[in-house]
């Protein structure tokens, strides 16, 4: 819970690929919370294929519930809007689009990829 | 490249800003080291006094975020002791040295404690900290506990903060006095007259006020603790506790040590680009002292903020200098000064409206030619404020008395405000910054500028100007306020459920297509999810529909704060026998549930993990329950008084209508929530004329009434008809609830769809009674068609393992539970524990299962 700690050795040691579930363990424009080490992260299967990886963790609320979230967009942007108090994130960057008057707060995201029907997080360092 | 080293000294507020602006701009790597002598997360330090209306900690806690990004290491509680310029690095407390390239100063200011006897006995505090305001708190909170009479709190100095002191004083159940030493409050924004009033004012309050007042000494009692104040002209004051609040000194002295230069006054010297006299360190917020002056406010804080991550970047950005205009945040005492309130500029004109009895003083400063507005004054209504500040240095354009007569309708003049003014001074946005985002970058409302330019997001207390400016600004290019459902669609509910229903299309992907564009959002996906149950009568998670439900829908349970869900057992009619709140009795036991009685006569239970939802439904289902819509934009539930079958006066059986009528329209989905009541006579025990249909029973039938509504804006159903009897009151309420499913726009309850209705109540009897559209064989068919299709959502769910997977808590762990929930015993029960409970790990019970016995 405590954000005093963010460790230096996350850092230096180096991100490397993942792997957290199947492609077919997640449903297209749905989210699902996954556990990788004792990080909770919200994965999202996008309408093009794509999956986007954030922090299940809502800043505006501190429950940890963005993967229950409904995906959308805005113009360009794949988008999640949190199911607490319903702001909205750009899932590519994690920064929020619409903060409901609230002061701005980020989603921290992580790179993930599908490789032969797996879903892979590029893990130790979040972007 | 190498990261750019930047050491943050500070944690405070304009700390959390640089770091939040430097961040979220920086393209080449950074490696950022915050240190905070404060044990704690940056927080909102302008809204300390918060705490005694009841926030906590957490609540007060500047974004978290910013921190949480990988290029920031955050330390807390490890003040910097030393900097060695020579070498480039900081040495803390514990002995850490730390290497920068660029060092900022942030390290704000101190409560100043005057040097007089006793300023620093047992029961004398200041206020500036959270550690300050919880010692305070718990004094006296001890102290109530062992005195009968209320306490008696002493406030010494009378500016701002003084009297934000004596309210919050006031809220802890103390008798408030502020000192003043000079011959008015606020004496560094108000002249003698425009502090007169607010004396008065701050009087009215409760509040006691002595000026004048030179507090010679604070003097202990026997226990060594302060009991009084004593002054220099002889008299005395008792005190149980005393507040200092005479003003802050800046933290200068790792820079002084360092051989900086600082000003006459204190404060680290900075030039217009926040660079202090050596090039590598720059200093920001009180701390730095610009002209020779520190300012203790924030607005100038943040706007060096950006000044220094600006430069940090390379880039060209210029501090202007300060704008001091204030606000006093005490409830019920508005007073604000901006500009030139004391009219220094030579030649400047005064225009006073004084009215002693209303409690008003105003004062606006004008150029010498009476033309532009130059600062002002306002006590007692600061109503203007808004409008008027942003104005300073430009040509009122109307008669200065205009703007302060009392009703004088100081509607902010936005249509004239030249482009340089300067509209929000905590983000620094200009007129025609907003102008300009309304034009280059689409903003069309206040949400979307706050995004765009940050006006309006801090203090908020531009946002009327900013929507002025916006919609002047729309209507400037002819736009007119639009009517689209959002980004997504350009028709409002109403044309999209007509579209969907002609064009049979029965999925999003196919009706997004066809009528709109983009992938949709959380306003458009809920309302098409609701189109396509009332058209289709699909289950809620079935396919795509699926993800277009809201949270709630989605789960088919209520989500709390803490992210976890309550069930709402259905009970038609708030009937129950007593072997059914066994069960309720035995699930809510097994599982840990905090469990409350609802106002809608049935029993709610709290604390549900996600994954454990379909092992209570399960056991509900054995039990013959389903669970109920307690969310969700549907039907949630119809209270009823228990009618002829036991009640002396009853003339029908209204449980029995009830349960019928909750049976029938039970999981249908509408615009918003709905809502029915039915009392079994006029004495009206079901309240059913504050639901959207409440039903009244009479010795000549039902009657109808139609549009109530509880909640924030009450109102009272109107009757739509008389004497009807069962089938007849049931066709009628599936025809008026089909009519406004079909017809109401997104969110619009009964009550205010009625309203806009044409013929309001008389049109809709014409349209479900006498068929005046034609259309009621259209809305007996639809209505029919979803008590056809009604199944248990609940069962339905556990039925099927494609739907089940939905309640696996992770992906990858599918039965672990979150493991950030935390519980607190309260009543008996568990509640979710506040962070204050949880940062000092007592009492706390872990979210697995709980163990709330007794
Ligand atoms: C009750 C109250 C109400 C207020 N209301 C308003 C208002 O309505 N409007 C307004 O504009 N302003 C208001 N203010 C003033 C406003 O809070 C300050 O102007 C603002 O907080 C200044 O921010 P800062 O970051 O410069 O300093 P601070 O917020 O004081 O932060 C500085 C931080 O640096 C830390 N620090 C100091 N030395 C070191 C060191 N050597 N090493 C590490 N850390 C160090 C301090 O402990 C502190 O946490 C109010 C203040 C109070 C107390």
């Amino acid at each position: 819970m405590s954000t005093q700690t963010l460790d230096r050795t996350t850092t230096t040691a180096g991100p490397t690929w993942r792997r957290v579930c199947s492609v077919d363990d997640l449903e297209v424009e749905r989210g699902r919370a996954a556990l990788v080490d004792h990080a909770q992260i919200a994965l999202f299967l996008l309408s093009d294929g794509t999956v986007r990886a954030t922090c299940n963790r809502d800043p505006y609320s501190s429950a940890y519930v963005i993967s229950r979230g409904i995906v959308g967009s805005r113009e360009d942007a794949p988008t999640i809007a949190s199911p607490m108090y319903k702001q909205v994130f750009d899932l590519r960057t994690g920064s929020c689009l619409d903060t409901q008057g609230k002061d701005p707060a980020r989603l921290r995201t992580w790179q993930a990829r599908r490789s032969d029907g797996d879903v892979y997080l590029l893990w130790g360092r979040a972007s | 490249m190498s990261a750019t080293r930047v050491v943050v000294v500070g944690a405070g507020m304009v700390a959390h800003r640089f770091l939040e602006s430097l961040l979220s701009r920086a393209e080449t790597p950074l490696d950022v080291v915050l240190l905070g002598e404060e044990d704690r997360h940056p927080y909102d330090r302008v809204g300390l006094s918060r705490f005694f209306a009841g926030d906590d900690a957490e609540a007060m806690t500047l974004e978290r975020s910013v921190l949480d990004d990988a290029r920031v290491r955050f330390v807390a509680g490890d003040p910097v002791e030393s900097i060695d310029r020579g070498a480039h690095l900081v040495v803390t407390r514990s002995g850490e040295r730390i290497g920068y390239d660029r060092l900022i100063l942030a390290t704000g200011s101190s409560a100043a404690r005057p040097p007089i006897d006793g300023a620093d006995l047992p029961g004398v505090f200041v206020y500036r900290t959270l550690d300050d305001v919880q010692q305070l708190r718990e004094h006296v909170e001890g102290m109530s506990r062992q005195i009968e009479r209320p306490l008696r709190g002493c406030v010494i100095g009378g500016g701002l903060l003084g009297l934000e002191a004596a309210g919050a004083l006031q809220g802890l159940g103390a008798e408030a006095t502020v000192i003043q030493s000079s011959d008015r409050l606020m004496s560094a924004q108000l002249d003698l007259p425009a502090g007169e009033s607010l004396r008065r004012l701050i009087e009215q309050r409760g509040i006691t006020v002595r000026t004048g007042a030179r507090t010679t000494r604070l003097v202990a009692g026997p226990a060594g603790a302060v009991i009084g104040l004593e002054f220099t002209d002889g008299t005395a004051e008792p005190a149980d506790l005393v507040v200092l609040t005479v003003g802050v000194r800046p933290r200068d002295e790792i820079a002084r040590a360092a051989g900086l230069d600082c000003g006459d006054r204190g404060g680290v010297e900075i030039d217009a680009t926040c660079r202090t006299s050596d090039p590598a360190v720059m200093a920001i917020g009180e701390v730095a002292s610009f002209e020779n002056l520190c300012v203790g406010l924030v607005a100038p804080g943040y706007a060096m903020a950006e000044v220094a991550a600006t430069r940090l970047l390379g880039g060209e950005a210029i501090f202007g200098g300060y704008d001091l205009s204030t606000k006093l945040k005490l409830s019920g005492v508005d007073v604000a000064s901006f500009g030139d309130a004391f009219a220094t500029t030579p030649g400047a004109l005064d225009v006073v409206y004084s009215d002693p009895v209303g409690g008003v003083h105003k004062k606006l400063v004008l150029s010498d030619d009476a033309t532009t507005l130059l600062g002002g004054m306002l006590v007692g209504d600061a109503s203007a404020y808004g409008a008027l500040r942003p104005l300073v240095g430009s040509v009122l354009g109307a008669d200065p008395a205009a703007f302060l007569l009392p009703e004088g309708g100081v509607t902010a003049p936005t249509g004239e405000l030249p482009d340089e003014a300067v509209v929000c001074s905590c983000a620094g946005v200009t007129a025609g910054g907003i102008r300009q985002a309304v034009h280059e970058q689409g903003c069309e409302d206040v949400a979307s500028i706050k995004t765009c330019t940050r006006a309006g997001a801090t203090c908020g207390s531009c946002v009327l100007m900013v929507k002025g400016l916006v919609s002047a600004e729309l209507t400037s290019m002819g736009r007119t306020v639009s009517s689209a459902l959002c980004e997504h669609f350009d028709m409002p509910r109403r044309q999209l459920f007509d579209a969907v229903r002609v064009s049979g299309l029965g999925t999003f992907s196919a009706i997004i297509e066809r009528f709109g564009r983009g992938r949709g959002c959380d306003t458009c996906k809920p309302v098409l999810a609701s189109i396509l149950s009332t058209l289709t009568g699909a289950h809620v998670l079935d396919g795509e529909i699926a993800t277009l439900q809201d949270t709630n829908d989605h789960v088919m349970a209520n989500m709390q704060k803490d992210g976890t869900y309550s069930v709402v057992p259905r009970m038609p009619g708030g009937e129950v026998t007593p072997e059914g709140l066994i069960v309720i009795g035995e699930i809510a036991r097994d599982f840990g549930l905090y469990t409350k009685l609802t106002g809608g006569q049935r029993i709610d239970m709290f604390g549900a993990r996600l994954e454990e939802l379909p092992l209570i439904w399960q056991r509900l289902v054995d039990a013959g329950f389903e669970s109920g819509q307690a969310y969700g934009k549907s039907l949630r539930t119809v209270k009823s008084c228990v009618g002829t079958a036991w009640c002396r006066y009853g003339v029908l059986d209204s449980t029995a209508m009830a349960v019928r009528l909750e049976l029938r329209y039970r999981g249908l989905r509408a615009p918003h929530k709905l809502k029915i009541g039915v009392s079994g006579c006029a004495r009206e025990c079901a309240e059913a004329r504050g639901k959207d249909a409440g039903i009244i029973a009479t010795a000549q039938g039902w009657n109808l009434y139609a549009g109530g509504n509880g909640g924030a804006t009450p109102r009272h159903a109107e009757l739509l008809a008389e004497g009807l009897d069962d089938e007849a009151l049931v066709r009628i309420i599936d025809r008026f609830f089909m009519y406004y499913i079909r017809t109401a726009d997104k969110l619009q309850r009964t009550a205010p769809w009625l309203e806009d209705l044409d013929g309001g109540i008389d049109g809709l009897r014409e349209v479900v009674m006498e068929d005046s559209l034609g259309i009621c064989e259209d809305l007996d068919a639809a209505m029919d068609l979803h008590v056809e299709h009604y199944e248990d959502e609940w069962a339905a769910t556990l039925a099927d393992p494609v739907k089940l997977k939905r309640f696996e808590s992770f992906v990858n762990a599918p039965t672990t539970a979150d493991p950030s929930l935390a519980y607190t015993p309260s009543r008996g029960q568990a509640r979710p524990a506040s962070t204050e409970e949880r940062r000092s790990g007592e009492v706390l019970i872990a979210g697995t299962r709980l163990e709330v016995r007794r």
